[in-house]
C-alpha cells in the first residue's frame, strides 16, 4: 500500500454543506404545517450551525495565530446542543398541549390569536 | 398721622377684606356697615389729621417710601406714597364725599339680602383703597395701581345686579373700554422709564421743568399718552360710551365712581404732569380740543335723554370735558377746582336722583314723574342747589370753577396761546354754548321731576316719600357745599385781591416754573383787563340764565311740554340724531365690536375647532387609528407567517449588508 498523505477536506465545502443544511431546514419549517416536522427542520437548523462552527473551529485550527480561538466554535457546539434539548424538552409540551386541545398538531389550526 | 400715610389707604383695604369675609359667612347687616362705613370714616379722620399736620409744617412735599417695589437695571421703583398740594386736594374731598356716599348706602341698599349688601360694601371699600392709592402714589407704577384698582371695582360695582344680563354687559363694556385707554398709560409709564430712568413725581418734572429743550419732544409724546389713558378713564370723546352704560350700577356708585371720584382720575393726572404738557403746545392743544368739544357734544345729547341718571351721566361727560379744556388752555388749577366743586355738586344731584328712584320705586323716566317737590322736600332743595351749582349761576361752587374755565380758555384765545388762539377762541365758544345747554338740560331734570303734577301710576304715587336721614344726611351735607365749595376758589383778583383765591395759592407749588419759557402760557395771566374779564362773568351767568328761562318755557307752566314736542317735530332728524346719540354706539358696533366679533368667531370655529381641534389633534388619533386598522390584519394568528416575515427580513437585511 502506497501510503497516501491525507489532504483534509476544505472547510469551504463543510461552509457548504452547512448553508445547504440550513436553507432546507428553513423551508421545512416554513412550508411543513405538521408540529414534529417543523421541530425536526428546526432541528436540522440548529445543526447545520453546528457544523458552521465545528467548520470554523477546523479552520482556524489549522493556522497558529488564531489557534486559540478554535476552542471556541467547538465549545459553542456544546452549548447548542444543550439548548436544542433544553428546546426538545419544551417544544415537545407544547405540542402534547397543542394536540389535546386541538385533537391534531396541524400549527394551521393554532391561529385563534389573531385579529 | 404724617410719617405713616399708608394708614389712609390701608384702612380701606383691611375693611374691604373684612367685609367679604363677612358676605361669606353671612353676617348681619349692622356687621356690615360697622366695618365698611366705619372703616372709610376712619380713613377720612386719618387723612384730615395728615392734612393738618401737612399743613403745619415747612415742606412742600412729602415722600414716604416703604419698600422697593421693582429692581430692574437703572429703574428702581419704590413703594412709595406722597403728599403735596395736589394729592392733599385730591384725598380731602375725595375721603369726604366718599364717606357721604357710605352713609348713604346705608339707606340704599338696605332692601338688599345681607349677602349682597356685604359685597358692595366690600367692593366700595376697595374702590376707596384704590383711588387713594392712585391720587397719594408718588410715581407712575403705584398710580397705575390705583388706576387698576378703581377700574375693577368700577366693573365689579357697574355689575353689581350680575343676574340682569345688560347689568353684566355695562360691566364689561366700561372694562374693556378702559383697557384701550390704559395701554396708554402703560406706554406712557414705559417712555418716562426710557427718557428720564425714573417714574417717581418728584424726579420726572423737576427734571423736565429745569431741561425744557432736551425734553420737548419727550414731553410730547408722554403727554400724548398720558392723555390716552385719561380719555379712557375720564370718558372723552372717542372713549366715552362706557360711562351712560355704567349707570347700570347702583346709583351711590354712580355718584361715587362714575361723577365724583374715579372719572376724574384723568383730569388728575393731566395737572399732575403739567410740567410735560406745558413743554408740548401739542400735547395740550390735544387736550383742549378733546376737552372742548367732549363738553358740548355730550351736552346736546343731554338735552334729550328722558332717563335722570343717563342725562347726569352725559352731564358727568360734558362737565369732565370742561376739566380738560381747563387744563389744556393751561388753567391747571381752575381744572382741579373744577374736579372739587363737581365732586360735590354731582355726587349731591346722583344721590338725589337715588333718592328720587328710591321713592318712587326703582322707576328712571322722568316722564313718569313730576311734582315731587312736595312729597321730598329735603332731596328738593339740595337738589336744586346742586342744580344751580352745575348751570353756574354766581355764589354757587359751580359758578367759580366753571367761569373760571372759561376765562381762561377766552385768555387763551385773547394772547394767541402757543399760536393756537383761534382754535382756543373757538373753544371757548364750544364751553359757552355748552354753559347753555347745561344750564337748560339741568332745569329740565328739575322741572320734570320736581315741578307740575305727578304723571306714574297711583300705585307709585301713593308710596312717594321722603329718604331715611341716612340718605337725607349726606345730600343736606353735599348741598351746603355745593352752595359754599367755590369759595374755595374765590376769584378775588376781580376785586384786586388775588390772596383770596385760597385754592389757587395752595396748589400754585405744583405748577412748576420751567426754565427759560418760551412758551406763551406764562404772560396770558394778564392779556385780558379787569373789564373784560367781569364782561366774560356777565355772558356766561346770562348764558345760564338764559339756559333756565327756555327750559322753564319749555317744562313748566300750562304749555309744558308742548314747546318741545312742536320743536321736536320741526326738526325731526336733529331729535332723532340727539335720541339715539348720535349713533355712536352703532357706528363703533358696526366699526369694531361686529368686525371683532367676526374675527373671534373665525378664530373659534376655524382656527381653534377647525384647524387645530379637527386637524391636529383629532387627524393625528384618526391617522394612528387608521394605520393600526390597516397593520391589523398582519396579525393572522398563523405562526409560518411570522417566520416567513423574519426570514424575509433576514434576508434582506443580508443583502443589504453585503
Amino acid at each position: 500500500m502506497i501510503p497516501v498523505e491525507a489532504v483534509p477536506i476544505p472547510y469551504t465545502w463543510v461552509l457548504a454543506l452547512s448553508a445547504v443544511l440550513f436553507a432546507v431546514g428553513t423551508l421545512g419549517v416554513l412550508l411543513r404545517r405538521n408540529g414534529i416536522a417543523i421541530f425536526l427542520s428546526l432541528e436540522i437548523m440548529l445543526n447545520s450551525a453546528n457544523l458552521a462552527f465545528a467548520a470554523f473551529a477546523f479552520r482556524f485550527a489549522s493556522d497558529h495565530a488564531t489557534a486559540a480561538a478554535a476552542l471556541d466554535g467547538q465549545v459553542f457546539i456544546f452549548f447548542v446542543i444543550a439548548v436544542a434539548a433544553a428546546e426538545a424538552a419544551v417544544g415537545l409540551a407544547l405540542f402534547i398541549v397543542l394536540f389535546r386541545c386541538k385533537g391534531s398538531i396541524d400549527v394551521e389550526r393554532a391561529n385563534i390569536l389573531r385579529w | 398721622m404724617l410719617g405713616s400715610l399708608w394708614l389712609i389707604p390701608i384702612i380701606c383695604l383691611a375693611g374691604a377684606v373684612f367685609n367679604l369675609a363677612l358676605g361669606i359667612v353671612r353676617a348681619p347687616k349692622s356687621a356690615v356697615t360697622l366695618v365698611g362705613v366705619g372703616s372709610v370714616g376712619a380713613s377720612t379722620i386719618a387723612t384730615y389729621a395728615a392734612l393738618w399736620d401737612y399743613l403745619h409744617q415747612p415742606a412742600e412735599v412729602i415722600v414716604e417710601p416703604y419698600f422697593t417695589w421693582i429692581s430692574a437695571g437703572v429703574v428702581n421703583v419704590n413703594a412709595s406714597l406722597q403728599l403735596d398740594p395736589l394729592s392733599a386736594v385730591m384725598t380731602a374731598f375725595v375721603t369726604l364725599v366718599g364717606f357721604l356716599i357710605h352713609v348713604y348706602s346705608i339707606g340704599y341698599m338696605h332692601s338688599e339680602t345681607d349677602a349682597g349688601y356685604a359685597r358692595y360694601f366690600a367692593y366700595l371699600n376697595l374702590f376707596m383703597f384704590s383711588m387713594l392709592l392712585l391720587v397719594l402714589g408718588s410715581n407712575l407704577p403705584v398710580m397705575f395701581v390705583g388706576w387698576e384698582g378703581v377700574g375693577l371695582c368700577s366693573y365689579l360695582l357697574i355689575g353689581y345686579y350680575y343676574d340682569k344680563e345688560w347689568c353684566a354687559a355695562a360691566g364689561k363694556k366700561a372694562f374693556i373700554v378702559n383697557r384701550i385707554g390704559d395701554l396708554g398709560f402703560l406706554l406712557a409709564i414705559f417712555a418716562t422709564i426710557a427718557w428720564f430712568h425714573s417714574t417717581e413725581f418728584t424726579v420726572i418734572f423737576p427734571a423736565a421743568a429745569e431741561h425744557p429743550d432736551q425734553f420737548a419732544g419727550a414731553a410730547t409724546i408722554i403727554g400724548l399718552l398720558l392723555f390716552v389713558g385719561a380719555i379712557g378713564k375720564s370718558a372723552q370723546i372717542p372713549l366715552y360710551v362706557w360711562l351712560p352704560d355704567a349707570m347700570a350700577g347702583p346709583t351711590p356708585v354712580s355718584a361715587l365712581i362714575h361723577a365724583a371720584t374715579m372719572v376724574t382720575a384723568g383730569v388728575y393726572m393731566v395737572v399732575r404732569a403739567n410740567v410735560f404738557y406745558r413743554l408740548s403746545p401739542t400735547a395740550m392743544l390735544a387736550v383742549a380740543i378733546v376737552g372742548g368739544v367732549t363738553a358740548i357734544f355730550a351736552a346736546t345729547i343731554g338735552l334729550v335723554q328722558n332717563d335722570i341718571k343717563k342725562v347726569l351721566a352725559y352731564s358727568t361727560v360734558s362737565q369732565l370735558g370742561y376739566m380738560f379744556l381747563g387744563a389744556g388752555v393751561g388753567a391747571f388749577v381752575a381744572a382741579i377746582f373744577h374736579v372739587v366743586t363737581h365732586a360735590f355738586f354731582k355726587a349731591c344731584l346722583f344721590l338725589g336722583s337715588g333718592s328720587v328712584i328710591h321713592a318712587c320705586g326703582g322707576e328712571q323716566d322722568m316722564r313718569t314723574m313730576g311734582g315731587l317737590r312736595k312729597h321730598m322736600p329735603i332731596t328738593y332743595w339740595t337738589f336744586l342747589a346742586a342744580t344751580l351749582a352745575i348751570s353756574g349761576i354766581p355764589i354757587f361752587a359751580g359758578f367759580f370753577s366753571k367761569d373760571e374755565i372759561l376765562a381762561k380758555a377766552y385768555e387763551a384765545g385773547a394772547a394767541n396761546l402757543n399760536g393756537f388762539g383761534a382754535t382756543y377762541q373757538l373753544l371757548w365758544y364750544l364751553g359757552l354754548a355748552g354753559a347753555l345747554l347745561t344750564a337748560f338740560y339741568m332745569f329740565r331734570v328739575v322741572y320734570m321731576t320736581f315741578h307740575g303734577s305727578f304723571r306714574g301710576s297711583e300705585e307709585t304715587e301713593r308710596h312717594l316719600h321722603e329718604s331715611p336721614p341716612s340718605m337725607t344726611g349726606p345730600l343736606v351735607i353735599l348741598g351746603f357745599l355745593s352752595i359754599v365749595g367755590g369759595f374755595f376758589g374765590f376769584p378775588g383778583q376781580l376785586f384786586g385781591m388775588s390772596g383770596l383765591n385760597l385754592i389757587e395759592r395752595f396748589l400754585h407749588p405744583i405748577i412748576l416754573p420751567i426754565a427759560a419759557a418760551t412758551h406763551g402760557a406764562a404772560h396770558a395771566e394778564h392779556a385780558v383787563g379787569l373789564e373784560t374779564e367781569w364782561l366774560l362773568v356777565a355772558v356766561s351767568v346770562g348764558v345760564a340764565v338764559l339756559g333756565i328761562v327756555i327750559a322753564r318755557r319749555f317744562y313748566l307752566g300750562p304749555k309744558a311740554f308742548v314747546l318741545p314736542r312742536r320743536l321736536a317735530e320741526r326738526l325731526p332728524m336733529v331729535h332723532k340724531m340727539l335720541l339715539g346719540k348720535y349713533w355712536v354706539d352703532e357706528m363703533y358696533h358696526v366699526l369694531i365690536v361686529a368686525p371683532v366679533h367676526r374675527m373671534a368667531m373665525i378664530c373659534w370655529k376655524v382656527i381653534d375647532e377647525l384647524i387645530i381641534d379637527t386637524l391636529f389633534v383629532n387627524g393625528a388619533a384618526f391617522s394612528v387609528e387608521l394605520t393600526g386598522d390597516l397593520l391589523r390584519f398582519t396579525t393572522t394568528g398563523n405562526v409560518r407567517n411570522y417566520v416567513l416575515a423574519v426570514a424575509l427580513a433576514i434576508f434582506a437585511l443580508a443583502t443589504f449588508l453585503w
